[in-house]
């Protein structure tokens, strides 16, 4: 019995490869409106670097299911505390993910989701504080697209 | 979906204990991207607002885009004051509201 | 740069940090002595071909979503269903109890059929036969809860399926399949799970094939699919024309291929990609 030889691999592989580039190619052409959401919800300030830490895997096994993890440093007490925070990918179809609204009863302003990806991209979270300010921190998470479909 | 949605969180609390919850939900999370077997546009099915309040009050909600995956998992924190029951609720698009309650105590 | 070059050159960056992870993950691969006479040294689960992400989503109890069939079928175990006004807890009582071990050991010989039967079709032999009401079909949900939840109540057993007796012919057709080439590409089981286990092909790693953690919730389809469903897809994906699910084909590969991962703990309801 021989081991699998080139032709085969180049066969399994084959859809491996399409599948990776004709989402990114796509994807140059077709606009995500992250833009659009990051407009609204800051209403145009500029959001300053810090006080978020956003846990995500640098490589993602499948898009499917990638665990997002987020924390904004806060001492959460009615004098200051985060209010809402949007979550939005710039290389999905749609940017939108989720909006996150904490409370003073939700004692830490952290919270964990899963969330789809389409292809390698950034993850992008914009954090809006009792006082207005805005903070954001981005992680790029690459996508592969390939394992056995079956 | 008539399933039980899973939540974890403590039996009980220290008074000001912060707490952390976990909770995941049965649904497709049908994101109106995919395509049927004929090509056509299955039509988005999604949860898109899940909310947590403790006596009536709100600690935590979030709204949802069809980036969330299925069976969605939300995790987040509560700050536990006196005893008292979590409403838990995730609203899809068609208006049902899937609904799920946790009681917890005080530590003595 | 045209846009799609820098897709072009971005999928050849990608490609080439995820296999330095590849190469990481590699050393930490751990798995359990083979039996003397078996095809390997160490058998090792899918669960260690995965990634940490992935490996930590199947060991939280809250948080796998393959649960959700547990909880789901534990509810069906005790509703009465057919003709004769019975439930799985009719006969069976507490699962916990009753079904521990049940589904470490299946594919399991049949003295009334006079064949192997495997846990989805004894779930609906009895089904049929004791409760009188209508089989599951395969692929179904209300199926593969059945067999994920019976399966659970084996988890953290060893897989301990038996090959002697009348089961030896089975075994031995299960193990010629394991070893034909099929389809368009001309690939046996053996050519990627046996030969090529731990090798990075499709982005992704090659396991060794196991069973021990099906039906398995897949990140790929967002739900638990069945081992023969699996099978399916392996063989589509050789561009052969799959056996059907449930045939006597797929049963005695089912049986082979538990015995290859004899003595792995049975991981239902596992995650996999």
């Amino acid at each position: 019995m021989k081991a699998i030889n080139r032709r085969q691999a180049f066969a399994l592989g084959g859809g491996f490869v399409m599948l990776t580039l004709m989402p990114m190619a796509a994807d140059a052409e077709v606009t995500n409106d992250a833009a659009k959401w990051i407009e609204k919800f800051t209403d145009g300030k500029t959001p300053a670097k810090g006080k978020i830490s956003l846990d995500l895997p640098e490589i993602a096994e499948n898009g499917n299911t990638v665990p997002l993890s987020i924390n904004i440093e806060s001492p959460m007490t009615a004098e200051s505390y985060v209010k809402d925070v949007m979550i939005i990918a710039d290389g999905n179809p749609n940017a939108g993910v989720a909006t996150l609204s904490f409370t003073l009863l939700s004692g830490k302003a952290e919270a964990s989701i899963r969330i789809r990806l389409a292809t390698t991209q950034n993850v992008v979270a914009i954090a809006k504080m009792s006082d207005g300010s805005l903070f954001m921190e981005q992680k790029t998470v690459k996508v592969t697209i390939g394992g056995c479909g079956g | 979906m008539a399933d039980k949605p899973r939540i974890k969180l403590p039996k009980e609390a220290a008074k000001g204990e912060v707490i952390q919850i976990k909770t995941l939900v049965s649904h497709v999370m049908e994101s109106g991207q995919r395509k049927d077997a004929q090509g056509k546009t299955i039509p988005r099915k999604i949860i898109n607002k899940f909310a947590c309040e403790f006596n009536g009050k709100p600690v935590f909600s979030c709204a949802l885009e069809p980036a969330i995956s299925a069976n969605p998992y939300i995790q987040f924190d509560a700050k536990v004051d006196e005893a008292g029951t979590f409403k838990f609720s995730w609203t899809d698009d068609d208006g049902s509201v899937i609904t799920a309650e946790e009681k917890i105590a005080l530590k003595a | 740069m045209a846009p799609r070059y820098v897709g072009l050159a971005a999928a050849f960056v990608a490609a080439a940090s995820v296999a330095t992870v590849a190469f990481a993950q590699d050393a930490e691969r751990k798995g359990i002595a083979a039996p003397p006479g078996h095809v390997f040294k160490t058998i090792i689960s899918g669960y260690e071909f995965r990634s940490k992400e992935t490996r930590a989503l199947q060991d939280d109890d809250l948080e796998n979503p393959g649960f959700l069939a547990v909880e789901r079928a534990a509810d069906v175990w005790k509703k009465v269903e057919g003709a004769a006004g019975k439930s799985c807890m009719s006969c069976h009582e507490q699962a916990e109890t009753s079904m521990k071990g049940v589904g470490a050991a299946m594919p399991k010989w049949d003295d009334k059929l006079q064949k192997p039967v495997n846990l989805e079709q004894r779930i609906n032999i009895c089904r049929t036969e004791h409760m009188k009401a209508e089989p599951w079909k395969f692929k179904s949900q209300e199926l593969t809860d059945m067999t994920t939840f019976v399966r659970y109540q084996s988890h953290g057993m060893k897989v301990a399926v038996k090959t002697d007796g009348p089961m030896s012919p089975w075994f031995e057709r299960g193990k010629q399949i394991y070893y034909t080439r099929y389809g368009q590409l001309d690939l046996a089981c053996e050519s990627c799970h046996e030969r090529n286990n731990g090798k990075f092909m499709r982005a992704d790693f090659l396991s060794q094939g196991q069973t021990n953690g099906f039906p398995t919730y897949r990140l790929r389809d967002q739900r638990l699919v069945p081992l023969h469903e699996r099978f399916e897809g392996c063989m589509f994906d050789v561009r052969a024309e799959p056996f059907k699910p449930l045939s006597d084909e797929f049963l005695a590969l089912e049986l082979y291929v538990a015995w290859r991962g004899i003595g792995l703990p049975v991981e239902t309801p596992s995650v996999r990609n």
